[in-house]
């Protein structure tokens, strides 16, 4: 199940459909690191709600897509992770260290837009 | 105990689409035995990590799942089986952090905390098997 990526102004929005395989994770990280370049993008939100189950193999390839988009100069947010998915996680002993991860979509728009803004202030301030 | 009796569900696995489907099935059973809740995300994701080791390390196997009880306690029973090359020291393996292959090496350990009972048998040359059980709340 390929995951749809949608283009908002200087972001882009992977927002996960269906329970996916190892390969549509790994297609999901090629896709975003080659769509940040495309489209210039600054921020990169993976919308995870309606996954069930996050495992050691969806954690790291969200973890290592987050850091690959940094070094292609986009922040990265994952949004929606659910009560019982972060409880299962945290037993499994995964944490997404080094990842931002935001409540929702909203709160994770709205992370990108303060982080860009202090981006563009750090840039003048030079 | 209202409704059929379920017998168990044998999932063969041998790609990555089938750790999929071992999840999604571990869910409907453990539903159908009923577990609720945080209950059926933890045993989707053993499930899924365990068939995910069968994936990476030895290519193919089984996972099986089943009504269990112990006196007046009920349970899921799940079993992971494979006929891989085997597990050369099963007590490093259950070690956090340890890993032969391209994983986190969180899988055994971390599967074992998210479970009620664990065993793991390990035999060179002839194949693992894990067997987990989960009590209902």
């Amino acid at each position: 199940m390929e995951v749809p990526i949608l283009k908002q102004g200087d972001y882009l929005i992977a927002s996960i459909q269906a329970a996916l395989t190892d390969e549509d994770l790994l297609k999901l990280r090629d896709e975003l690191a080659e769509r940040v370049g495309k489209y210039r993008s600054r921020g990169v939100i993976v919308d995870v709600t309606v996954l069930d189950v996050m495992d050691s193999f969806a954690s790291r390839t969200l973890t290592a897509t987050a850091h690959m988009l940094r070094l292609r100069g986009a922040e990265t947010v994952i949004v929606g992770i659910q009560p019982e998915v972060a409880f299962a996680m945290v037993q499994l002993g995964l944490t997404l260290e080094g990842v931002t991860t935001m409540l929702d979509l909203e709160e994770g728009l709205a992370f990108l837009n303060r982080q860009i803004k202090t981006k563009q202030g750090a840039k003048r301030a030079r | 105990m209202p409704g059929e009796i379920l017998t168990e569900v044998r999932i063969l696995i041998k790609s990555d689409a089938d750790v999929v489907t071992a999840r999604q099935q571990a869910r409907s059973v453990a539903t159908q035995l009923g577990f609720s809740g945080s209950d059926l995300t933890i045993i989707a994701t053993a499930i899924s990590e365990m068939a995910r080791n069968i994936v990476s390390y030895t290519g193919m196997g089984e996972i099986i799942l089943g009504p269990t009880h112990h006196g007046t306690k009920q349970g899921i029973l799940m079993i992971a089986r494979d006929e891989g090359p085997g597990i050369p020291n099963v007590a490093k393996a259950m070690q956090d952090g340890y890993s032969t292959g391209n994983s986190l090496g969180l899988g055994l350990p971390g599967t074992k905390r998210l479970m009620d009972e664990f065993d793991i048998v390990s035999e060179m040359g002839k194949g693992t098997t894990v067997t987990m059980k989960k009590w209902k709340r």
